[in-house]
């Protein structure tokens, strides 16, 4: 360990980073001027620092010319901090003798002009010389990390992410808000390009779920509250009132045929309000767990109490019906999370002059996926709303998706479940299909081929963002249909075509609250709402928190392929933190010079994690380093400047802000 | 005011948003005025009023906080506390004499790298408008004013003449100042 004493000999490094920075800042003229200031015993310029040769260059200057600090001048210490800070302790110097200059994100990239770029990096680089000559030896703590997962989201997402911990002999807690598993996929029919039968694969893999002895299944619930920190989060559940005894209900669904009403007589979610169901159901006939449900805004006891209560008559001594049940919750321990929180479908009734919610033969395509489906509302015959099996359908894509007015994104699925949808409704009804595109997006394995074979099959396809959707006819063919308003950007002309029925390709879209849920688990969002992956390329699943992964739909639009790979992948990184078992963290808490505190408390109330105390018999402030979390709001408040936050001491800081001005 | 002179500004951003944002807008290769000069810190709670004053003090033209969005912050509630400090530090200000439009915070979550280049611009405008701060030679002034004031008090308390007693209970808390 190095003494403060002893002469200080910084090393600095300017990275070219190929053309990146080397075509807007002058690094040679960067590397000249630092090379001029004091203390710096060496200054070197280097085409890719993060390479292995420029990272054995720094340690082979570490030791060949005795340099005690280093300074790199590259990307985003976000990047390749940690790289460098290796590098530094590779050479045989504390890690934290080192600092970082960002003159890529924060200059090359943004600016233009060579001469103010290279000014600036001078400016930032004399900063980063200034504060390294304070910056002192620290020790990394670890930290154990508790082996537990929870999982937030039972769509294909959390599902994949919850299996493959489980198998490898995880304890996995996976908490879904609705009755059950299962989301978005379960209510596909097939899926594209295979045309796999959607139930048939994702099925059993909830059967699975439900039965794992590592999996802790709790559907109806959600997370309310996250505290803690990486490796040791403590999370609330709440459980949700389902008025069923879970362990009791075997899913023999007598109390659904007993129900007073005898008839099915509620819209039901899971067919889109295509079907209809009791008070008292069961989502689908696969659902996982296999329980019914009470819903309370239907059930004639839960509303007025005046019921024969049939349904706990056919229950008998099974006894799983009960009434007075509360919301519960439940406080559990885990190390690491994954979010697979998913998305919702576009509401269609934004695009008015598509006509959805006014002529009853516009489809959403979930809708229809519903409606082709054997266990639908239809058994999987394809009627009409107003009774009709439509000779002619359209096809609208791009509904909710690529469109200034609505969501400017590519939804990405859209495509391909709209070619999907289109073979099952000629297969269904053997009507024409007409799909209305902007452009066909297949970038998937067997996609373009999936394209083809619909062109061969005889599917129409008309390139042009549709107008409107009318009743209006014009001409007698016209009569009793919609007609369908589009320019044929490729012959050039507009056209009107009638058709039966109207489905709409609504995109994506993030979760209605995502804002919550991101604050939650203390996530950051994209300018859209979805949730931001730590490195688009390099840390797709990873998170600002340690810690906590993401997956699936809640990140962005994404088909069930990509969705399970990610999946994947966030269930590795859990299992490679777990394995590890221990973290590293950012020595960057914050400390009290007993000596100088003058007792005041003011800084006791302000700290978010009650890190700190009143010591009682010294009258001074102490900090709880395993609490402190390193925001440094304490230190920026002590009257008496007591209060230290490592790597940001009040000497780094004034040293840096001399720095950057020190140059003209 | 030279022609080409170019307003110097300091930055502080939080680790987890702001700066973030600079990277994106780097990422999104957005451009955008280069008199900026970032200082990390982990939290916009950090920012302690002394890195402000110091950056003028030292030649600063304008001095720029980013932090997270109300309810985003990372720690919580840093956000606030810097909100709070800094309604104070705009009055220390004024009575400085230092414009409110020099120094400025503003919320700049991850993903607003078009608000960073946004910011930047806009204040990198105000300032050019206003012109050099010029608050080091300020502050020299006001250092000269209290050396002399010093002397005369030391010099008066020394001379322990009949008058010397009400002069010196009006200088002692200017004196207690620096």
């Amino acid at each position: 360990m190095n003494s403060n004493r002893e002469e200080l000999r910084i090393g600095f490094y300017v990275c070219h980073c190929g053309h990146n920075i080397a075509a807007t800042v002058d690094c040679a003229e960067v590397a000249r001027y630092v090379g001029t200031l004091p203390h710096v015993a060496l200054s070197r310029e280097y085409k890719y620092m993060c390479s292995d040769p420029g990272q054995e260059l720094i340690q082979q200057d570490i030791r060949e010319h005795k340099l005690n600090r280093v300074v790199v001048a590259s990307c985003s210490p976000l990047l390749h901090e940690h790289t460098f800070r290796g590098a530094t302790e590779a050479g045989g110097l504390n890690p934290f003798y080192f600092h970082m200059v960002n003159i890529r994100e924060h200059n090359s990239w943004v600016h233009t002009d060579r001469k103010e770029a290279t000014e600036k990096a001078k400016a930032l680089a004399q900063a980063a010389i200034e504060r390294v000559a304070h910056h002192k030896a620290l020790e990394v703590k670890r930290v154990k990390i508790h082996a537990d997962v929870l999982v937030v989201g039972g769509g294909i997402a959390g599902i994949h992410a919850a299996m493959t911990m489980a198998n490898a002999g995880k304890k996995v807690y996976l908490v879904e808000r609705e009755p059950t598993i299962g989301g978005h996929m379960a209510k596909f029919d097939k899926t594209f390009p295979t045309l796999d039968c959607a139930a048939c694969i994702l099925t059993p893999k909830m059967s699975e779920v439900g039965n794992h002895p590592n999996i802790t299944l709790w559907t109806y619930s959600e997370v309310t509250k996250v505290d803690g920190y990486v490796g040791n989060y403590k999370v609330t559940v709440k459980h949700k009132p389902r008025y069923i005894v879970e362990d009791a209900c075997v899913g023999c669904m007598e109390c659904i045929d007993a129900c007073v009403y005898k008839t099915p007589k509620f819209e039901d979610e899971f067919n889109e309000g295509l079907g209809k169901r009791k008070p008292v159901f069961i989502p689908f006939p696969q659902a996982t767990p296999q329980v019914v449900i009470i819903d309370p805004e239907t059930c004639l006891n839960l509303k007025t109490g005046k019921c024969k209560k049939t349904c706990v008559e056919a229950c008998a001594d099974r006894m799983a019906i009960d009434f007075t049940q509360q919301e519960t919750f439940d406080e559990i321990e885990v190390g690491t999370m994954i979010v697979a929180t998913g998305f919702k479908t576009f509401d269609a009734k934004r695009v008015p002059a598509y006509g959805y919610g006014v002529y009853p033969n516009v489809y959403t395509a979930l809708e229809v996926e519903r409606l082709v489906n054997a266990s639908g509302p239809t058994g999987g015959e394809v009627i009409t709303r107003d009774g009709r099996h439509p000779k002619s359908i359209g096809i609208i894509h791009c509904v909710g998706s690529r469109d200034k007015k609505t969501n400017v994104w590519c939804s990405r699925v859209c495509c391909m479940y709209s070619m999907k949808l289109a073979l099952l409704l000629k297969e269904h009804t053997g009507a024409e299909i007409y799909n209305f595109y902007i452009d066909i997006r297949t970038p998937g394995k067997g996609y373009e081929e999936f394209y083809n074979k619909l062109l061969d099959e005889g599917v129409h396809f008309i390139r042009g963002r549709v107008g409107e959707v009318t009743d209006w006819a014009m001409t007698p063919e016209e009569e009793g249909k919609l007609t369908i308003r589009v320019e044929d950007t490729l012959a050039g002309y507009v056209r009107r075509i009638p058709v039966d029925m109207v489905v709409l390709a609504t995109g994506l879209e993030p979760q209605q609250d995502a804002q919550d849920v991101r604050r939650l688990f203390n996530l950051s969002c994209g300018g859209e709402g979805w949730f931001l992956e730590r490195h688009p390329k390099l840390a797709p699943v990873s998170t600002f928190t340690d810690g906590i992964f993401i997956a699936g739909g809640c990140q962005g639009p994404r088909d069930i392929p990509d969705t399970v790979a990610q999946a994947g992948a966030a269930a590795a990184e859990c299992l490679a933190l777990i394995d590890k078992g221990y973290v590293e963290q950012e020595p960057n808490t914050a400390f009290v010079l007993a000596e100088e505190c003058s007792g005041c408390k003011s800084c006791i109330p302000l700290c978010p994690y009650t890190a700190i105390a009143f010591d009682e018999s010294s009258k001074v402030a102490v900090i709880n380093e395993a609490l402190c979390k390193g925001c440094g709001t304490c230190v920026a408040s002590c009257p008496s400047g007591s209060i230290v936050q490592n790597l940001f001491e009040d000497d780094e800081v004034f040293s840096e802000i001399k720095g950057v001005l020190a140059y003209d | 005011m030279t022609k080409d002179w170019k307003p110097r500004i300091v930055a502080f951003f939080c680790n987890w948003c702001t700066y973030t944002a600079a990277d994106l807008a780097g990422v999104s290769r957005l451009k955008y005025a280069s008199n900026v000069r970032v200082i990390r810190l982990m939290c916009s709670g950090r920012v302690d009023p002394q890195f402000i004053l110091e950056a003028l003090t030292h030649g600063a033209d304008g001095v720029l906080i980013g932090g997270c969005h109300p309810f985003d912050c990372h720690y919580v509630e840093g956000n606030y506390k810097m909100l709070r400090r800094f309604q104070l530090l705009k009055r220390l200000l004024a009575d400085m004499g230092i414009e409110d439009q020099r120094v400025r915070l503003e919320w700049i979550s991850a993903a607003e790298g078009d608000k960073v280049k946004r910011v930047i611009n806009d204040l990198t405008q105000q300032i050019q408008a206003l012109g050099p701060l010029g608050f080091p030679s300020k502050v020299a002034d006001w250092d000269r004013e209290m050396t002399e004031l010093e002397h005369h008090v030391t010099a008066t308390a020394a001379g322990v003449c009949a008058c010397g007693e009400s002069e010196m209970a009006a200088a002692k808390p200017e004196v207690a100042h620096v």
